[in-house]
């Protein structure tokens, strides 16, 4: 019987603290899940932090891990969505020869269509960057790759939900003691 | 508020626990943190440190003292090795939730990170044990810090924390002042329960014909032994425990039907897949208590009292859950509730306790042949003490005997290691309960195996002349694991034989009383000798080699399919 698996993106708010980032990912170790992806970042209210993570597991599951995370002190609240429950992102950079934009036209039709940027330009090198969504990074990916690529980065995803999270009443709640 | 006074960060350690009452530590000294021992000498009036001879034994008794008291228990190591030694302690905290605070030294914050002597990353070796770390390298945050570890330690579920500190921090002078810790606004330690599901719980209370409570610390840890009792009486509902619950309710109440799980009752366990309702209070599905998840108690509704809401639905799929601490929730139920009886549901576990004490527990205490059981030595304990001694149990056949068959009238008087099975654990335990509840006897029932992983803890038994009473039982093999390469790996005893040392000699070695037994007509005397002497006292049983703990549920089998033999 195996059950259902599903991408979430989880996001959780916390307090600043060192040693917070290896608390939260020990709880993923210990059930032998896989990251992956994660970013941490500076949320929208001061001195609280927020992670978002990507994960692909059962629904009981992340039920299960969502409750481990809040159960963690220093964590405010955690959120689990699907991806039609979010809004998201990725942003690629792609490192190419400059003399391939040259020799080769056809890059430049490839940037122009998959409206990514130039961000900058070398004698030696040139960097374009994509940001959207997986499939649409990838493609860029497929379509540089037989022009060499120099360097090639992604970054983990950044996300918000459709729905409120209400974090400020949260810790209005709390603080009221 | 106090006016502020300018001392050192060390000192301010030593004030800090005793602006939290703490009077005990045990701990074990080091190069890193000497600026906090040096404290202590001055203050040993108001703190009394105790010497253990590992730092695990610290941790243990920190344990045995904490879970008796119902204080938190507080242990001291230095860095690298003396932090590393109190993981298993940690650990065996976190999973039986006891509130523990440990303090280690760390090196110099300027060599943090330089694998300088005696450092190790023990806040990133401690975070997946802990329920809060924190690292000081600034004098300045010990007061916040310390109130906050305290405050996080026995707050809601409880749990150890370790608060690691530089030792440039300990030196730093700061002014400091104390104030207590009332809440962290990341933390709900107490959540809230529903109103609306007191009543749901209340409706499926009255209406149901066979309900079942099984019962776990959280009824200990919450002090609501007497609403529980209150809740069980007005309803007449059957109550089961699981075996860190024990104690919780008298073992004579005429609604204790007896410990669930894997060596538990026949009834209990038997019966859950009959219930028509089962009440879970403070307790948290362990495998050990389940069994087999996918039959387990699929034929019953499920109320789950919980203070720890990433408990609720973690193994067993629940109807109504009731957050909070049941002191203060099961009254809520308890007024609402029809005054009720089970008789004849009652009666049921009683029948399976017959086919039980025919089967298994007349030859266990009773025994006929001529091997001593370990049955009939807690029996002789029982007898001896009248159900007054506090007992900590190690880890293996001995603990499932003694806890299936000590009797209790008080609460707190059960100390065992449940989730962790920490052998080496019952020793040092029982020096810390013996401290931690003085006036009471206390009998510490241990193995051969797990009395050898601590037995330097004597040492500090002897030191202190904490009156503890040792109990080992004796058969030479490491027999729980022995039982099950018997039953599961066709007899292949492999490295489960011990040949042991003269324990007698050991003890007294260390100026402690003892005396080894091997035949059952020494065996009265010798428990009331052991028990009336006023002092530390050793008794060495031998008892049957290749004796097995029934009933048995054998792992992955259904709660149902018990075995009595």
């Amino acid at each position: 019987m195996t059950e259902k698996i599903n991408t979430y993106t989880i996001s959780i708010y916390t307090e600043n603290n060192i040693g917070l980032l290896n608390r939260i990912s020990a709880i993923f170790l210990k059930r032998h899940i896989n990251i992956e992806s994660l970013t941490t970042s500076q949320s929208e209210i001061e001195n609280i932090f927020r992670f978002v993570i990507v994960v692909t597991i059962s629904d009981s599951k992340i039920k299960r891990i969502i409750k481990q995370i809040e159960k963690q002190i220093e964590v405010i609240a955690a959120f689990s969505h699907t991806d039609k429950e979010t809004i998201f992102l990725e942003t690629a950079l792609y490192k190419v020869k400059s003399k391939s934009l040259f020799d080769e036209k056809h890059i430049q039709k490839i940037i122009k269509e998959s409206q990514a940027n130039i961000v900058t330009v070398s004698p030696n090198y040139f960097v374009i960057e994509k940001t959207g969504w997986r499939e649409e990074t990838e493609k860029l990916y497929d379509s540089l790759e037989p022009y060499g690529l120099l360097q090639f980065v992604r970054s983990g995803r950044i996300s918000v939900s459709k729905e409120a999270m209400n974090i400020s009443n949260i810790l209005g709640l709390n603080t009221d003691k | 508020m106090n006016k502020s006074i300018n001392i050192s960060g060390a000192e301010a350690v030593i004030r800090c626990l005793i602006e939290e009452g703490v009077d005990l530590i045990y701990g074990y000294p080091g190069g890193a943190i000497m600026p906090i021992y040096d404290e202590l000498y001055k203050f040993q009036d108001k703190l009394n440190h105790v010497l253990t001879r590992h730092e695990q034994g610290a941790t243990h008794a920190a344990q045995g003292y904490s879970r008796v008291s119902g204080k938190v228990g507080v242990v001291t190591a230095t860095s690298g090795p003396g932090a590393t030694n109190l993981v298993t302690g940690i650990a065996d905290a976190q999973i039986d939730s006891t509130p523990m605070v440990c303090i280690t030294g760390q090196v110099a914050s300027h060599l943090l990170g330089s694998d300088a002597f005696q450092e190790t990353d023990i806040i990133g070796i401690s975070t997946p044990v802990t329920k809060w770390n924190c690292q000081i390298t600034k004098a300045v945050d010990i007061p916040k810090v310390l109130a906050k570890a305290f405050y996080i330690a026995k707050s809601g579920r409880p749990g150890p924390v370790l608060i690691d500190i530089t030792k440039d921090a300990q030196f730093e002078m700061m002014d400091f002042h104390y104030e207590k810790c009332y809440s962290v606004r990341s933390y709900i330690p107490t959540p809230k329960y529903s109103i609306n599901d007191i009543e749901k719980a209340v409706k499926l209370i009255d209406s149901s014909k066979k309900p079942l409570i099984v019962w776990g610390q959280g009824v200990i840890l919450g002090n609501a032994e007497n609403e529980f009792k209150e809740f069980i009486e007005k309803t007449g509902i059957p109550a089961a425990w699981t075996i860190l619950g024990l104690s919780g309710l008298p073992t004579e109440h005429p609604l204790n039907v007896g410990m669930v799980g894997m060596h538990g009752n026949y009834g209990p366990n038997v019966l859950t897949n009959e219930c028509d309702l089962l009440i879970a209070i403070g307790m948290r599905f362990d495998d050990r208590v389940t069994g087999n998840l996918e039959t387990y108690a699929k034929q019953a509704k499920i109320i789950h009292f919980e203070i720890d809401p990433a408990e609720i639905n973690k193994n067993v799929d629940v109807d109504i859950a009731i957050l909070g601490n049941v002191k203060e929730t099961i009254p809520k139920v308890t007024n609402l509730i029809k005054k009720n009886s089970h008789k004849k549901w009652l009666n049921k576990f009683h029948t399976f306790y017959e086919i039980e004490y025919e089967k298994v527990i007349k030859d266990d205490i009773h025994p006929s042949k001529d091997g001593l059981t370990m049955g009939e030595v807690i029996r002789e304990i029982n007898e001896a003490s009248d159900g007054n001694a506090i007992i900590v149990t190690d880890v293996g056949q001995h603990q499932m005997v003694a806890c299936r068959y000590a009797s209790f009238k008080e609460s707190k008087s059960n100390v065992t290691s449940g989730g962790l099975g920490t052998m080496g654990f019952a020793l040092p335990a029982a020096l810390g309960a013996k401290m931690g509840a003085p006036e009471r006897e206390v009998v510490a029932i241990i193995g051969d195996g797990g009395y050898q992983m601590t037995i330097q803890e004597l040492g500090t038994i002897f030191q202190t002349g904490a009156a503890v009473k040792i109990v080992v039982l004796n058969n030479e093999y490491l027999g729980m694991v022995r039982q099950w390469q018997q039953m599961f790996f066709e007899k292949r005893y492999a490295s489960t034989e011990m040949i042991n040392p003269d324990f007698v000699a050991i003890a007294k070695g260390y100026y402690i009383d003892a005396k080894k037994i091997e035949k059952r007509d020494e065996l009265k005397t010798s428990i009331t000798n052991m028990m009336n002497s006023n002092k530390p006292y050793f008794l060495e049983v031998k008892v049957e080699k290749e004796a097995n703990v029934f009933p048995m549920i054998p792992s992955g089998a259904s709660v149902s399919d018990i075995r009595l033999e």
